[in-house]
Protein backbone atom coordinates (compact mmCIF):
# COMPACT_ATOMS: atom_id res chain seq x y z
CA UNK A 1 0.00 0.00 0.00
CA UNK A 2 2.78 2.45 0.82
CA UNK A 3 4.47 1.54 -2.47
CA UNK A 4 1.24 2.41 -4.30
CA UNK A 5 1.20 5.69 -2.37
CA UNK A 6 4.80 6.23 -3.48
CA UNK A 7 3.70 5.80 -7.09
CA UNK A 8 0.91 8.34 -6.59
CA UNK A 9 3.34 10.82 -5.01
CA UNK A 10 5.64 10.60 -8.03
CA UNK A 11 2.64 11.14 -10.32
CA UNK A 12 1.43 14.14 -8.33
CA UNK A 13 4.91 15.69 -8.32
CA UNK A 14 5.08 15.26 -12.09
CA UNK A 15 1.57 16.72 -12.48
CA UNK A 16 2.69 19.90 -10.70
CA UNK A 17 5.94 20.18 -12.63
CA UNK A 18 4.63 19.30 -16.07
CA UNK A 19 1.16 20.78 -15.77
CA UNK A 20 -1.21 18.01 -16.62
CA UNK A 21 -4.60 17.46 -15.07
CA UNK A 22 -5.31 13.82 -15.73
CA UNK A 23 -3.32 10.61 -16.07
CA UNK A 24 -4.82 7.93 -18.30
CA UNK A 25 -2.13 5.26 -18.06
CA UNK A 26 0.88 4.45 -15.88
CA UNK A 27 3.78 2.13 -16.78
CA UNK A 28 5.63 0.51 -13.89
CA UNK A 29 8.77 -1.55 -14.22
CA UNK A 30 8.69 -4.33 -11.64
CA UNK A 31 11.58 -6.74 -11.32
CA UNK A 32 10.96 -10.42 -10.63
CA UNK A 33 13.11 -10.18 -7.47
CA UNK A 34 11.75 -6.86 -6.17
CA UNK A 35 9.32 -8.53 -3.78
CA UNK A 36 6.40 -6.58 -5.25
CA UNK A 37 3.21 -8.58 -5.55
CA UNK A 38 1.79 -7.38 -8.87
CA UNK A 39 -1.84 -8.27 -8.11
CA UNK A 40 -1.64 -6.49 -4.76
CA UNK A 41 -0.04 -3.46 -6.43
CA UNK A 42 -2.90 -3.26 -8.94
CA UNK A 43 -5.50 -3.48 -6.19
CA UNK A 44 -3.78 -0.87 -4.01
CA UNK A 45 -3.14 1.42 -7.00
CA UNK A 46 -6.87 1.60 -7.73
CA UNK A 47 -7.59 2.31 -4.07
CA UNK A 48 -5.03 5.10 -3.56
CA UNK A 49 -5.64 6.87 -6.88
CA UNK A 50 -9.36 7.32 -6.31
CA UNK A 51 -10.22 11.05 -6.58
CA UNK A 52 -6.64 11.90 -7.60
CA UNK A 53 -5.18 12.99 -10.96
CA UNK A 54 -4.74 9.29 -11.72
CA UNK A 55 -8.32 8.24 -10.93
CA UNK A 56 -9.26 5.47 -13.35
CA UNK A 57 -5.81 5.31 -14.94
CA UNK A 58 -4.77 2.05 -16.58
CA UNK A 59 -1.86 0.36 -14.82
CA UNK A 60 0.60 -1.40 -17.12
CA UNK A 61 3.23 -3.59 -15.51
CA UNK A 62 6.49 -4.18 -17.35
CA UNK A 63 7.90 -7.34 -15.78
CA UNK A 64 11.70 -7.45 -15.75
CA UNK A 65 13.50 -10.77 -15.37
CA UNK A 66 15.77 -11.54 -12.45
CA UNK A 67 19.43 -12.26 -12.94
CA UNK A 68 22.39 -12.99 -10.75
CA UNK A 69 26.15 -13.48 -10.88
CA UNK A 70 27.20 -17.01 -10.00
CA UNK A 71 30.56 -16.93 -8.27
CA UNK A 72 31.26 -20.57 -8.98
CA UNK A 73 30.48 -20.35 -12.73
CA UNK A 74 31.72 -16.74 -13.12
CA UNK A 75 28.77 -15.86 -15.28
CA UNK A 76 25.41 -14.08 -15.22
CA UNK A 77 22.50 -16.52 -14.92
CA UNK A 78 18.71 -16.07 -14.81
CA UNK A 79 17.10 -16.14 -11.36
CA UNK A 80 13.43 -16.49 -10.50
CA UNK A 81 13.72 -16.30 -6.71
CA UNK A 82 16.05 -14.35 -4.46
CA UNK A 83 17.17 -17.60 -2.83
CA UNK A 84 17.27 -19.50 -6.12
CA UNK A 85 20.04 -21.82 -7.13
CA UNK A 86 22.30 -21.46 -10.15
CA UNK A 87 20.74 -23.26 -13.14
CA UNK A 88 24.27 -24.18 -14.32
CA UNK A 89 25.94 -25.61 -11.24
CA UNK A 90 23.11 -25.84 -8.68
CA UNK A 91 25.06 -23.77 -6.13
CA UNK A 92 23.76 -20.88 -4.06
CA UNK A 93 26.74 -18.53 -4.38
CA UNK A 94 24.66 -16.04 -6.33
CA UNK A 95 24.64 -12.25 -6.10
CA UNK A 96 21.51 -10.64 -7.51
CA UNK A 97 22.45 -8.30 -10.36
CA UNK A 98 19.08 -7.50 -11.94
CA UNK A 99 15.36 -7.78 -11.32
CA UNK A 100 15.02 -5.71 -8.14
CA UNK A 101 13.58 -2.71 -10.00
CA UNK A 102 10.41 -0.94 -8.91
CA UNK A 103 10.20 2.20 -11.01
CA UNK A 104 7.59 4.47 -12.49
CA UNK A 105 8.68 4.50 -16.15
CA UNK A 106 6.24 6.78 -17.92
CA UNK A 107 2.74 8.21 -17.93
CA UNK A 108 0.13 8.89 -20.57
CA UNK A 109 -1.50 12.19 -19.66
CA UNK A 110 -4.12 14.58 -20.96
CA UNK B 1 6.04 -5.38 0.91
CA UNK B 2 3.24 -3.19 1.97
CA UNK B 3 1.49 -3.86 -1.30
CA UNK B 4 0.85 -7.25 0.28
CA UNK B 5 0.05 -6.37 3.87
CA UNK B 6 -2.01 -3.29 2.99
CA UNK B 7 -0.71 -1.13 5.80
CA UNK B 8 -1.42 2.58 5.59
CA UNK B 9 0.41 5.77 6.42
CA UNK B 10 -0.94 8.52 8.64
CA UNK B 11 -1.56 8.22 12.37
CA UNK B 12 2.18 8.36 12.98
CA UNK B 13 3.07 9.60 16.45
CA UNK B 14 6.49 10.41 17.87
CA UNK B 15 6.41 10.19 21.65
CA UNK B 16 2.68 10.74 21.46
CA UNK B 17 2.76 13.88 19.28
CA UNK B 18 1.49 14.04 15.70
CA UNK B 19 4.27 13.91 13.13
CA UNK B 20 2.45 15.30 10.12
CA UNK B 21 2.90 18.87 8.93
CA UNK B 22 2.51 19.67 5.29
CA UNK B 23 2.03 23.35 4.56
CA UNK B 24 1.36 25.68 1.69
CA UNK B 25 3.39 28.68 0.52
CA UNK B 26 2.05 31.62 -1.43
CA UNK B 27 4.77 33.52 -3.26
CA UNK B 28 4.75 37.27 -3.92
CA UNK B 29 3.75 36.66 -7.53
CA UNK B 30 0.73 34.67 -6.42
CA UNK B 31 2.01 31.17 -7.28
CA UNK B 32 1.26 28.57 -4.66
CA UNK B 33 2.86 25.32 -3.79
CA UNK B 34 2.72 22.97 -0.85
CA UNK B 35 5.46 20.74 0.47
CA UNK B 36 6.54 18.70 3.45
CA UNK B 37 9.06 20.15 5.87
CA UNK B 38 12.70 19.22 5.55
CA UNK B 39 14.71 18.22 8.58
CA UNK B 40 17.07 21.18 8.40
CA UNK B 41 15.97 22.59 11.75
CA UNK B 42 16.14 26.34 12.20
CA UNK B 43 17.71 26.91 8.79
CA UNK B 44 14.34 26.03 7.25
CA UNK B 45 15.79 24.76 4.00
CA UNK B 46 13.57 22.88 1.58
CA UNK B 47 15.69 20.22 0.02
CA UNK B 48 12.98 18.22 -1.76
CA UNK B 49 11.53 18.77 -5.15
CA UNK B 50 8.37 20.76 -5.46
CA UNK B 51 6.85 21.93 -8.68
CA UNK B 52 6.38 25.64 -9.36
CA UNK B 53 3.62 26.54 -11.70
CA UNK B 54 4.39 29.46 -14.02
CA UNK B 55 1.27 29.21 -16.14
CA UNK B 56 -0.10 30.85 -18.11
CA UNK B 57 2.93 33.00 -19.08
CA UNK B 58 4.48 30.19 -21.09
CA UNK B 59 2.16 27.24 -21.21
CA UNK B 60 2.70 25.10 -24.25
CA UNK B 61 -0.33 22.88 -24.29
CA UNK B 62 -0.33 20.72 -27.39
CA UNK B 63 -4.04 21.17 -27.88
CA UNK B 64 -6.82 20.42 -25.46
CA UNK B 65 -7.60 16.76 -25.00
CA UNK B 66 -4.46 15.53 -26.80
CA UNK B 67 -2.74 12.67 -25.08
CA UNK B 68 0.98 12.86 -24.47
CA UNK B 69 3.60 10.75 -22.76
CA UNK B 70 5.59 11.93 -19.76
CA UNK B 71 8.86 10.18 -18.91
CA UNK B 72 9.29 9.66 -15.18
CA UNK B 73 12.02 7.01 -14.78
CA UNK B 74 11.97 7.30 -11.00
CA UNK B 75 12.24 4.68 -8.34
CA UNK B 76 9.04 4.20 -6.33
CA UNK B 77 11.06 4.47 -3.14
CA UNK B 78 12.84 7.63 -4.37
CA UNK B 79 11.23 9.87 -1.77
CA UNK B 80 12.13 7.61 1.13
CA UNK B 81 15.64 7.20 -0.26
CA UNK B 82 16.10 10.98 -0.43
CA UNK B 83 15.12 11.34 3.24
CA UNK B 84 17.42 8.43 4.11
CA UNK B 85 20.35 10.08 2.31
CA UNK B 86 19.66 13.25 4.30
CA UNK B 87 19.61 11.31 7.59
CA UNK B 88 22.82 9.49 6.64
CA UNK B 89 24.58 12.76 5.88
CA UNK B 90 23.53 14.34 9.18
CA UNK B 91 24.62 11.26 11.13
CA UNK B 92 27.97 11.01 9.35
CA UNK B 93 28.68 14.70 9.97
CA UNK B 94 28.51 14.03 13.72
CA UNK B 95 30.29 10.67 13.64
CA UNK B 96 27.20 8.77 14.77
CA UNK B 97 27.14 5.07 13.92
CA UNK B 98 23.62 3.81 13.25
CA UNK B 99 22.18 0.31 13.16
CA UNK B 100 18.66 -0.66 12.07
CA UNK B 101 17.54 -3.74 14.04
CA UNK B 102 14.95 -5.83 12.28
CA UNK B 103 13.22 -9.12 13.12
CA UNK B 104 9.86 -10.76 13.59
CA UNK B 105 7.89 -9.85 16.72
CA UNK B 106 9.11 -11.68 19.82
CA UNK B 107 12.69 -12.39 18.71
CA UNK B 108 14.03 -10.61 21.79
CA UNK B 109 15.19 -7.38 20.12
CA UNK B 110 14.39 -5.14 23.07
CA UNK B 111 15.94 -7.45 25.67
CA UNK B 112 19.06 -7.78 23.51
CA UNK B 113 19.19 -4.01 23.15
CA UNK B 114 18.85 -3.44 26.93
CA UNK B 115 21.66 -5.91 27.55
CA UNK B 116 23.85 -4.25 24.89
CA UNK B 117 23.32 -0.82 26.46
CA UNK B 118 24.23 -2.18 29.90
CA UNK B 119 27.44 -3.71 28.57
CA UNK B 120 28.40 -0.52 26.73
CA UNK B 121 27.88 1.68 29.77
CA UNK B 122 30.90 3.90 30.22
CA UNK B 123 32.40 2.87 26.88
CA UNK B 124 29.99 4.34 24.35
CA UNK B 125 26.82 6.40 24.64
CA UNK B 126 23.78 4.83 23.05
CA UNK B 127 20.54 6.45 21.92
CA UNK B 128 17.52 4.45 20.79
CA UNK B 129 14.63 5.06 18.40
CA UNK B 130 11.87 2.55 19.04
CA UNK B 131 9.28 1.67 16.40
CA UNK B 132 6.02 -0.08 17.26
CA UNK B 133 2.49 0.21 16.00
CA UNK B 134 1.20 1.14 19.46
CA UNK B 135 2.37 1.76 23.05
CA UNK B 136 5.60 3.20 24.40
CA UNK B 137 6.43 0.11 26.48
CA UNK B 138 9.69 -0.54 24.63
CA UNK B 139 10.97 3.05 24.94
CA UNK B 140 10.20 2.87 28.66
CA UNK B 141 12.20 -0.36 28.97
CA UNK B 142 15.15 1.29 27.21
CA UNK B 143 14.93 4.45 29.37
CA UNK B 144 15.05 2.23 32.45
CA UNK B 145 18.62 1.29 31.42
CA UNK B 146 19.56 4.98 31.49
CA UNK B 147 19.80 5.44 27.70
CA UNK B 148 17.71 8.17 26.04
CA UNK B 149 14.96 6.70 23.86
CA UNK B 150 12.14 8.00 21.73
CA UNK B 151 9.10 6.03 20.64
CA UNK B 152 7.61 6.22 17.15
CA UNK B 153 4.13 4.74 16.90
CA UNK B 154 3.40 3.91 13.29
CA UNK B 155 -0.36 3.47 13.84
CA UNK B 156 -1.47 1.28 10.97
CA UNK B 157 1.99 1.34 9.36
CA UNK B 158 4.05 -1.83 9.47
CA UNK B 159 7.52 -0.30 9.23
CA UNK B 160 9.55 2.81 10.01
CA UNK B 161 10.42 5.10 7.11
CA UNK B 162 13.25 7.62 6.75
CA UNK B 163 10.91 10.60 7.17
CA UNK B 164 9.70 9.48 10.62
CA UNK B 165 13.26 8.69 11.71
CA UNK B 166 14.44 12.14 10.58
CA UNK B 167 11.86 13.75 12.86
CA UNK B 168 12.76 11.49 15.77
CA UNK B 169 16.43 12.45 15.28
CA UNK B 170 15.45 16.11 15.61
CA UNK B 171 13.80 15.45 18.97
CA UNK B 172 16.73 13.48 20.37
CA UNK B 173 19.93 15.17 21.34
CA UNK B 174 22.32 12.76 19.69
CA UNK B 175 25.82 13.07 21.17
CA UNK B 176 28.67 13.22 18.63
CA UNK B 177 30.52 9.94 18.05
CA UNK B 178 27.73 7.93 19.69
CA UNK B 179 25.78 4.85 18.70
CA UNK B 180 22.19 5.17 17.45
CA UNK B 181 20.12 2.00 17.52
CA UNK B 182 16.84 1.98 15.63
CA UNK B 183 14.56 -0.87 16.67
CA UNK B 184 12.20 -1.34 13.74
CA UNK B 185 8.62 -2.60 13.93
CA UNK B 186 8.60 -6.40 14.38
CA UNK B 187 8.09 -7.51 10.77
CA UNK B 188 10.35 -9.47 8.44
CA UNK B 189 8.78 -8.14 5.24
CA UNK B 190 8.27 -4.41 4.74
CA UNK B 191 11.20 -2.91 6.73
CA UNK B 192 13.57 -4.57 4.24
CA UNK B 193 12.66 -2.07 1.53
CA UNK B 194 12.92 1.10 3.60
CA UNK B 195 16.37 2.61 4.04
CA UNK B 196 16.40 4.78 7.18
CA UNK B 197 19.90 6.18 6.73
CA UNK B 198 21.54 3.46 8.82
CA UNK B 199 25.04 2.07 8.31
CA UNK B 200 23.78 -1.53 8.48
CA UNK B 201 20.65 -3.56 8.98
CA UNK B 202 21.07 -6.24 11.64
CA UNK B 203 18.52 -9.04 11.47
CA UNK B 204 17.73 -10.97 14.63
CA UNK B 205 16.55 -14.56 14.32
CA UNK B 206 15.75 -16.34 17.56
CA UNK B 207 16.25 -20.09 17.72
CA UNK B 208 12.64 -20.55 18.85
CA UNK B 209 11.60 -19.62 15.29
CA UNK B 210 11.92 -21.80 12.20
CA UNK B 211 15.41 -22.26 10.81
CA UNK B 212 14.04 -21.72 7.28
CA UNK B 213 12.96 -18.12 7.98
CA UNK B 214 15.81 -16.74 5.83
CA UNK B 215 14.36 -18.37 2.71
CA UNK B 216 10.76 -17.63 3.72
CA UNK B 217 11.57 -13.91 4.08
CA UNK B 218 14.57 -13.59 1.75
CA UNK B 219 14.39 -9.83 1.19
CA UNK B 220 15.15 -9.07 4.81
CA UNK B 221 18.05 -11.48 5.08
CA UNK B 222 19.45 -10.15 1.82
CA UNK B 223 19.26 -6.55 3.12
CA UNK B 224 21.09 -7.34 6.38
CA UNK B 225 24.85 -7.31 6.95
CA UNK B 226 24.71 -9.32 10.17
CA UNK B 227 22.40 -12.00 11.54
CA UNK B 228 22.26 -12.33 15.32
CA UNK B 229 20.99 -15.73 16.36
CA UNK B 230 19.35 -14.97 19.67
CA UNK B 231 18.14 -17.12 22.60
CA UNK B 232 20.96 -19.62 21.98
CA UNK B 233 20.75 -20.66 25.65
CA UNK B 234 17.55 -22.52 24.70
CA UNK B 235 19.21 -24.68 22.01
CA UNK B 236 19.42 -27.81 24.23
CA UNK B 237 15.61 -27.84 24.47
CA UNK B 238 14.90 -27.32 20.77
CA UNK B 239 15.37 -29.18 17.51
CA UNK B 240 16.70 -26.02 15.84
CA UNK B 241 19.76 -26.67 13.66
CA UNK B 242 22.17 -23.72 13.72
CA UNK B 243 24.17 -24.89 10.65
CA UNK B 244 20.97 -25.27 8.62
CA UNK B 245 19.78 -21.77 9.58
CA UNK B 246 23.18 -20.35 8.55
CA UNK B 247 23.08 -22.31 5.30
CA UNK B 248 19.61 -20.88 4.50
CA UNK B 249 20.78 -17.34 5.34
CA UNK B 250 23.87 -17.64 3.10
CA UNK B 251 21.69 -18.99 0.30
CA UNK B 252 19.93 -15.62 0.04
CA UNK B 253 22.95 -13.56 1.12
CA UNK B 254 26.31 -15.30 0.64
CA UNK B 255 28.12 -12.49 2.47
CA UNK B 256 26.00 -12.32 5.65
CA UNK B 257 27.89 -12.53 8.95
CA UNK B 258 26.45 -14.58 11.81
CA UNK B 259 26.91 -14.29 15.59
CA UNK B 260 25.23 -16.66 18.05
CA UNK B 261 24.09 -14.80 21.15
CA UNK B 262 21.93 -15.06 24.24
CA UNK B 263 20.81 -11.84 25.88
CA UNK B 264 19.89 -13.89 28.97
CA UNK B 265 23.22 -15.64 29.63
CA UNK B 266 25.46 -13.11 27.88
CA UNK B 267 26.79 -15.74 25.46
CA UNK B 268 28.27 -14.20 22.31
CA UNK B 269 27.71 -10.64 23.53
CA UNK B 270 31.45 -9.92 23.42
CA UNK B 271 31.56 -10.86 19.73
CA UNK B 272 28.54 -8.65 19.04
CA UNK B 273 30.13 -5.66 20.80
CA UNK B 274 33.40 -6.29 18.94
CA UNK B 275 31.45 -6.33 15.65
CA UNK B 276 29.91 -2.93 16.53
CA UNK B 277 33.37 -1.53 17.34
CA UNK B 278 34.85 -2.85 14.12
CA UNK B 279 32.04 -1.60 11.90
CA UNK B 280 31.91 1.81 13.63
CA UNK B 281 35.64 2.19 12.97
CA UNK B 282 35.13 1.26 9.30
CA UNK B 283 32.29 3.80 9.02
CA UNK B 284 34.44 6.52 10.62
CA UNK B 285 37.27 5.91 8.18
CA UNK B 286 34.87 6.03 5.24
CA UNK B 287 33.32 9.33 6.36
Amino acid sequence: MSLAEGVLQLIEDAARQQEFAKVTAVWLEIGALSGVEVEAMKFCFDAVTRDSVADGARLEIIALPGSGWCMACSMTVPMSEVFGECPQCGGYQLQVTGGTEMRVKELEVV
Amino acid sequence: MCTTCGCGTGEVKIDGADAHHEHEHVHADGTRHSHDHGHGGAAHDHPHTHGHSYAPAHSHAPGIGAKRMVQIEQDILAKNNAYAAQNRQRLAARGIFTLNLVSSPGSGKTTLLCKTIELLKGARSVTVIEGDQQTSHDAERIRATGAPAIQINTGKGCHLDAHMVGHAMEKLELPADSLLMIENVGNLVCPAAFDLGEAHKVVILSVTEGEDKPIKYPDMFRAATLMLMNKCDLLPYLSFSVPRAIEFARRVNPGIEVIEVSATTGQGMEDWLAWIDRQAAVARRAA
